[in-house]
């Protein structure tokens, strides 16, 4: 799990990397059928990971960017969020 | 045989010897006239013999105690007066919701509100029955002796442990203030029932208010490994809230039909030169008392006076009366209010049958005299 | 591939009630869900098995808690779940009785039962989910409604004072008084651990959004900008020690505001006075 510092730091400089990030497990799960669309994972991340679908309901946009800081499941009121981190 | 231990008891130090006999281990409450003495000897005894007391900061908090002691497997019991009831209906219901089983005193005095707190009254028979809000079949049992109250706090805390549900003890001041000597029941002298337990596993079989053959469910206290919900929404089997039109009717006839079905379990009366009586009384508690006194006196002059003794008032005991009013042609109502278990008695029994009232609501107790006017008047 | 393997996230699952259909009752980014969520990473990092654990609540949108979690649950009356927690704790000492309830179900109707359990000192741990409003009801004023602040009963501005939560508690006894928002949750389920672990009435005040009431009517927005507001607004303990009374005038201090292990715990004493009374003493 990432501290507050790696979260700005993530923030200011993306990972250049020759992996394929798509390959792996995605790194949260989002239960759709619990999600209620309340945006606060989508505000909340620090690097910008989630994008609204038509719904307003979040999906992995960037998820490359997941620095597993905790936020979004932490928050999320409708423990629709899980960490697949390892 | 040993001798058996008798003590000098007033009505409510009755009802702690009645409660604790029947495995009442948690006692709440809060001060109220006329029935504090149950409070103080519960404080007193309960410590003693490994039991909780504890003294709420009001009579909403003393009944909302006891239904969080019976969830957790406690047989529990508060003491209070009219006015420390009015508070309690509102989780009473709860208590009818979430069927626990818990047992009231209402060391009766007159209203309403606070009223006259050191009189004697039986002016809460209706509150008994329709005291809080919704349906529901409400049980409350009525001693009229100092030793009955011993004998019917037992069957207080047997129903309620039978039934899943609340019971009322509907005693009066006189009762409670009174001393007599009286026999201090042993082990075996009395049975006691006690909630049966859930005999399924924990998990979805299990359901904590399953509509079983008596409509009972077997009840699981908190911490036997169950995990289910208590909750005064209406619920389905499970404890889960609901709001489907068929859930509720099973809920609420689940309700009705444990009591309804088997009020014959519930009835208690006592009936005395019921058989030729040309006039029969009518009466329960210190009513009782002075409806049996003249009786007597008027069987000694030659005029044919039964009495029925009740000693369950709720469910209301139609059967029983109407077997016993059969060859009577006259029935005489006494009570301390101003008309409350009348209404009750014209219900049931049939037209040609005269009901009457002797009535007393100024606070004094019924006289044998004051009935016997009444009988000569009906005459 | 990687497996997936259990964290701490998924955790929360295994503390749902089974057959309870999800998602929960409450409003899209309801502060109820994210307390809901410390409380169960609090319990497991605790190590409680779910057997031991009570949670009894009261009436009101955070009162339904208990229905979705996979403890004993008791679901009482307005007001009184202080009551009916004291009843089971007395009862049952070695149980651990959680009391979820809100601003209106504990400060106003159940005042009287909130202010005795904390003289009391029993051993409950109460977390006060305050959103400044009665929020199942449809957004009427609150006994934490703030001054001037507009609700559907005081739509011209509350004319009347509010309650601080935490200073109430303390005054009237409770031996563990903490305060923390939805949006410092890490630092909330710490609270809550604290509090569970704290021997005697334990009140930890979660502040919490209702922005569908409290939020529209005050213009505070949605629930992202309620729960920024509440970043903003808050200030540790630390840092409230070198801020002046002016500075902290719309400022939630959150941490542990006050803790004592002087005063015995009601359980405890009785059962003394048990044993002292078994060995035929006074």
């Amino acid at each position: 799990m990432s501290d507050a510092n790696s979260t700005d730091q993530a923030r200011r400089k993306p990972p250049q990397t020759k992996y394929d990030y798509s390959a792996g497990p995605p790194p949260v799960t989002i239960n759709m059928s619990w999600c209620k669309a309340c945006n606060i994972c989508i505000a909340l991340c620090p690097t910008q990971v989630f994008e609204p679908d038509r719904d307003g309901k979040p999906v992995l946009a960037r998820q490359e960017y997941c620095t597993q800081c905790t936020l979004c499941w932490i928050h999320c009121p409708d423990l629709a969020i899980t960490s697949n981190y390892k | 045989m040993a001798e058996r231990e008798r003590k000098l008891l007033q009505g409510n130090q009755a009802c702690v010897v009645g409660a604790i006999y029947a495995g009442m281990r948690f006692y709440a409450g809060y001060p109220i006239t006329p029935s504090t003495e149950v409070a103080e000897g519960c404080s007193r005894e309960l410590p003693r013999i490994g039991g909780r007391f504890i003294q709420m900061e009001d009579e909403i908090g003393s009944i909302a105690a006891i239904i969080g002691a019976s969830v957790s497997g406690k047989k529990a019991m508060t003491a209070t007066s009219g006015p420390g009831y009015s508070l309690m209906v509102e989780n009473i219901g709860y208590a009818y919701m979430t069927e626990t089983p818990v047992v009231i005193v209402n060391v009766q005095r007159g209203g309403p509100s606070t009223g006259l707190p050191t009189k004697v009254s039986q002016s809460d028979t209706m509150q008994a029955r329709w005291g809080t809000h919704g349906d529901y079949n409400a049980i409350a049992v009525a001693p009229s002796t100092v030793a009955d109250t011993v004998v019917e706090t037992i069957r207080a805390f047997n129903l309620a442990e039978r039934f899943r549900t609340p019971v009322t003890i509907l005693l009066d001041e006189v009762i409670a203030h009174s001393r007599s000597m009286v026999e201090i029941p042993q082990e075996g002298d009395f049975p006691i029932v006690d909630r049966i337990k859930p005999t399924k596993p924990a998990g979805r079989d299990f359901m904590p208010f399953e509509v079983t053959e008596n409509f009972v469910s077997p009840m699981a206290s908190y911490g036997d490994g169950y995990r289910f919900i208590v909750t005064g929404l209406t619920h389905d089997q499970h404890g889960f809230t609901t709001n489907r039109a068929d859930e509720t009717v099973v809920k609420l006839e689940k309700l009705r039909n444990k009591i309804t079905r088997y009020e014959e379990e519930i009835y208690k009366q006592e009936a005395r030169w019921t058989d030729d009586a040309d006039i029969i009384l009518v009466a329960y508690g210190s009513a009782a008392r002075a409806s049996l006194q003249a009786a007597q006196i008027a069987r000694e002059a030659g005029v044919k006076v039964g009495v029925i003794q009740l000693y369950t008032i709720w469910p209301f005991p139609e059967k029983p009366l109407l077997d016993l009013c059969a060859k009577t042609k006259k029935v005489i109502v006494a009570e301390l209010n101003m008309g409350q278990l009348v209404h009750e008695v014209r219900r049931v029994l049939p037209g040609d049958i005269d009901v009457h009232s002797v009535l007393r609501y100024d606070g004094e107790i019924l006289t044998p005299l004051q009935v016997l006017e009444k009988v000569d008047e009906v005459m | 591939m990687a497996t997936v393997v259990k964290q701490k996230s998924d955790v929360v699952l295994d503390y749902l009630r089974p057959g309870k259909k999800f998602p929960s009752v409450w409003c899209p980014g309801c502060g109820n869900g994210t307390v809901m969520s410390a409380i169960i990473r609090a319990v497991d990092k605790l190590g409680y098995s779910k057997d031991e654990v009570v949670m009894v609540s009261g009436i009101g949108c955070s009162s339904r808690m208990p229905i979705y979690l996979d403890f004993s649950a008791l679901h009482t009356t307005h007001g009184r779940a202080l009551a009916f927690a004291t009843g089971v704790k007395f009862a049952q000492p070695h149980m651990k009785v959680i009391v979820v309830t809100g601003d209106g179900d504990a400060l106003a109707i159940g005042g009287n039962h909130f202010i005795h359990a904390c003289r009391r000192n029993i051993d409950i741990t109460a977390v006060l989910i305050n959103n400044n409003i009665y929020g199942m009801t449809g957004g009427q004023g609150s006994p934490t409604t703030p001054d001037a602040a507009f609700s559907t009963t005081t739509p011209y501005g509350n004319a009347e004072k509010h309650f601080d939560v935490c200073d109430l508690a303390k005054a009237a006894g409770a031996t563990y008084v903490g305060r923390s928002t939805v949006y410092h949750a890490p630092q909330l389920e710490k609270q809550i651990a604290t509090a569970l672990e704290h021997r005697g009435f334990a009140l930890v005040e979660a502040i919490a959004n209702c922005h569908t009431y409290f939020g529209r009517l005050n213009r505070q927005g949605d629930a992202v900008a309620m729960l920024n507001m509440f970043k903003e607004r808050s200030v540790t303990t630390a840092k409230a020690k070198e801020m002046t009374e002016e500075e902290l005038k719309d400022k939630w201090v959150i941490g542990t505001l006050y803790e004592s292990t002087e005063k015995s715990e009601f359980c405890e004493e009785y059962q003394k006075l048990v044993d002292r009374v078994a060995k035929g003493g006074r």
